[in-house]
């Protein structure tokens, strides 16, 4: 009984804290200016958010080193790119194909679906990619998991970087560096099309509500059966799979909704920022996101949301405007930007030392760094006698 | 028909082959022990049952149903659960969620019921219920991975080396548990490598050796066997 009321204790306590984060971010862009810089960065921290999520679920709860990340922006993305723009040009004789979009865009050729249609593809696109890529991995373990991740996600990077030159029929499967733009602007029903060139907002409210959906699913995945199923192949795969854990289904689960959940932000991305560059896609994105899980805290959900607004705040305040200051003022000869990810490093280097559970330690991780001591079986026997 | 037919499987790791051929059969009721030394293939044996190794060849027949090529979590389902060498219990949760794990593909409502029987079997993880497995002794671990592997309301149980890294009179209440589990109508198929205490507890035994079974007996009998005795009993 008085697990069941700690449980529900725990949920309102959740509820709550939900309740003030999303009331205080929902009041956060009207400090500013409708179209100032910084609202424009929090909504890329908030992308970020959803991302860091996502990444949660493999990584975190099942335990899955993913260190190819990025592709999942990149199919997201690139969803976009094809689904919102005039990238095929000449389908249905150049007048395009239009559904649920604005009047203005509607006369244009290629391919333009609302941008909700284009979350769902977005959803089916990476989710099976996701699996396709959790495929190959299901018979490795640990490091070896999180080199074959890397290699997928370099191989779709490398792909989204050179696409211009790979043609899928008449067309080319990116536009490589010289990005697919302009990309539609979001339209919901109900609502004018956005226009970042008057009002940012609308954009900065879709990305909140996307973290606010995805905070629920995370918690949701968290308790549920399947959770425990994957914090079990987390702690000990052997003994999952004694007890009837399903572990091919399981692992290609967690695969599907962290990559999905990647897709949902990588579109929302694609669509803020107008275009979809190919050569945004690198390796180094990877490492930007896990850096937020892991600085917040693996498995832990408030932790991972810390993480990621810490590290967009650090990639989008701290470096650019306190410290590339300072190395102007003391005429170092290069700024803290071209070194940010060495930044970053030095970062998870001083977490590892100071504090390897990070910023909001999940309950059972907290425990395994903390060293509690163990007691023998020596001691049972003298209880006994 | 045996509850549990196991006839001429092969189980390979990679390209070696660690079951040249084994075959056994466990009666409904029956506690069963296969004792041998080092690399005989006894714990290859239950992983092959378990699923966890599928053999290549032969056959495995549970309840009158092929399940040689069945998915571990069905063999679990059909009432195969297995206490795994090395105890695995999960480390970082407490004794409870442990227990909740082992009932995993069950979805019935009796698990609290079954949870006392466990405590009734362990009354030290009672005791520790909401403790980390992690920071219990060896012996209580093992307690925890036999009571664990109940909770999927096992036909046949399989315990891996119960007494391995255990203090000696730990291991003796562990097989007088183990005695009662299978008097209350459990059929237990065991596996050890110090077999006194296994052979004591179980009706009858096979020997072993580099994957092949070299004997098979009633267990008083193979206690008695000189040469038995020599090479596993430490006589």
């Amino acid at each position: 009984m008085s697990a069941l009321r700690e449980l529900g204790r725990r949920r309102y306590a959740n509820l709550a804290i939900a309740a003030l984060v999303l009331g205080i971010a929902a009041v956060f862009p009207l400090l500013f200016d409708p179209i100032s810089g910084t609202v424009g960065d929090a909504i890329k921290a908030l992308a970020f958010v959803v991302m860091a999520l996502g990444l949660n679920v493999v990584v975190g709860f099942a335990g899955l080193l993913d260190l190819g990340y990025v592709a999942f922006y990149a199919f997201g993305a690139l969803t976009v790119g094809w689904f919102a723009s005039d990238h095929f040009s000449s389908v249905n004789a150049e007048a395009g194909i239009h559904l649920g979009v604005s009047e203005f865009i509607s006369s244009l050729p290629g391919i333009h679906l609302n941008w909700l249609l284009i979350v769902v593809a977005a959803v089916i696109v990476t989710g099976i990619a996701g699996m396709l890529i959790g495929l190959p991995t299901l018979r490795l373990r640990g490091d070896y998991i999180a080199i074959v991740t890397l290699a997928f996600g370099e191989i779709i990077g490398r792909f989204a970087a050179n696409g211009d030159q790979v043609k899928i029929g008449e067309y080319a499967f990116s536009n490589g560096r010289q990005a697919i733009s302009p990309t539609d602007p979001i339209k919901l029903p109900f609502f004018q099309e956005f226009d970042q060139a008057f009002n940012i907002r609308p954009y900065y409210y879709v990305a909140l509500a996307l973290c606010a959906i995805t905070l629920f699913v995370n918690f949701r995945l968290r308790d549920s059966r399947l959770g425990r199923a994957w914090v079990a192949i987390r702690e000990d795969e052997v003994a999952a799979a004694s007890m009837g854990v399903p572990l091919v289904k399981t692992k290609l689960l967690a695969y599907g909704i962290g990559a999905a959940l990647g897709g949902i932000a990588g579109a929302f991305l694609g669509a803020y920022l107008n275009s979809v560059n190919g050569g945004q896609f690198q390796f180094g994105f990877s490492i930007f996101i896990l850096a937020m899980v892991i600085l917040g805290g693996l498995g832990s959900i408030w932790g991972v949301v810390i993480g990621a607004v810490v590290v967009s705040v650090i990639n989008y305040y701290v470096i650019p405007d306190l410290l590339d200051r300072v190395a102007t003022d003391l005429d170092l000869g290069f700024t803290v930007s071209q070194i940010s990810f060495g930044v970053f490093g030095f970062l998870l280097v001083v977490m590892m030392v100071l504090r390897p559970e990070g910023i909001l330690p999940e309950r059972r991780r907290k425990l395994e760094l903390s060293g509690e001591a163990g007691s023998a079986d020596d001691a049972l026997v003298e209880v006994r006698a | 028909m045996a509850l549990l037919e196991v006839s001429d499987i092969h189980t390979f790791y990679g390209n070696i082959e660690a079951l040249k051929g084994i075959s056994l059969e466990v009666e409904e009721g029956e506690c069963v022990t296969l004792i041998g030394s080092n690399g005989a293939g006894k714990s290859t044996t239950l992983r092959s049952i378990s699923g966890l190794s599928p053999p290549r060849a032969g056959s495995i027949r549970f309840d009158g149903d092929e399940i040689g090529a069945t998915p571990p979590q069905e063999i679990v389902g059909k009432g195969i659960s297995q206490s795994p060498e090395g105890r695995h219990v999960f480390q970082r949760m407490t004794v409870r969620e442990n227990l909740e794990l082992g009932a995993y593909l069950r979805k019935d409502s009796r698990l609290n019921g079954d949870m006392e029987r466990v405590f009734e079997l362990f009354p030290r993880l009672k005791e520790r219920e909401r403790q980390k497995a992690g920071t219990m002794s060896g012996g209580e671990q093992q307690m925890l991975a036999i009571g664990r592997a109940l909770m999927a309301e096992p036909k046949l149980l399989l315990l891996d080396e119960p007494s391995m890294g255990i203090a000696p009179i730990l291991v003796e209440r562990i097989y007088e548990t183990i005695a009662e589990i299978n008097r209350r109508g459990t059929t237990i198929l065991l596996v050890e490598q110090s077999a006194t205490f296994a052979l004591d507890v179980s009706s009858r035994g096979y020997v072993l050796e580099t994957g092949t079974v070299r004997l098979t007996d009633r267990s008083d009998a193979l206690l008695e066997n000189p040469e038995v005795q020599r090479a596993y009993l430490g006589a």
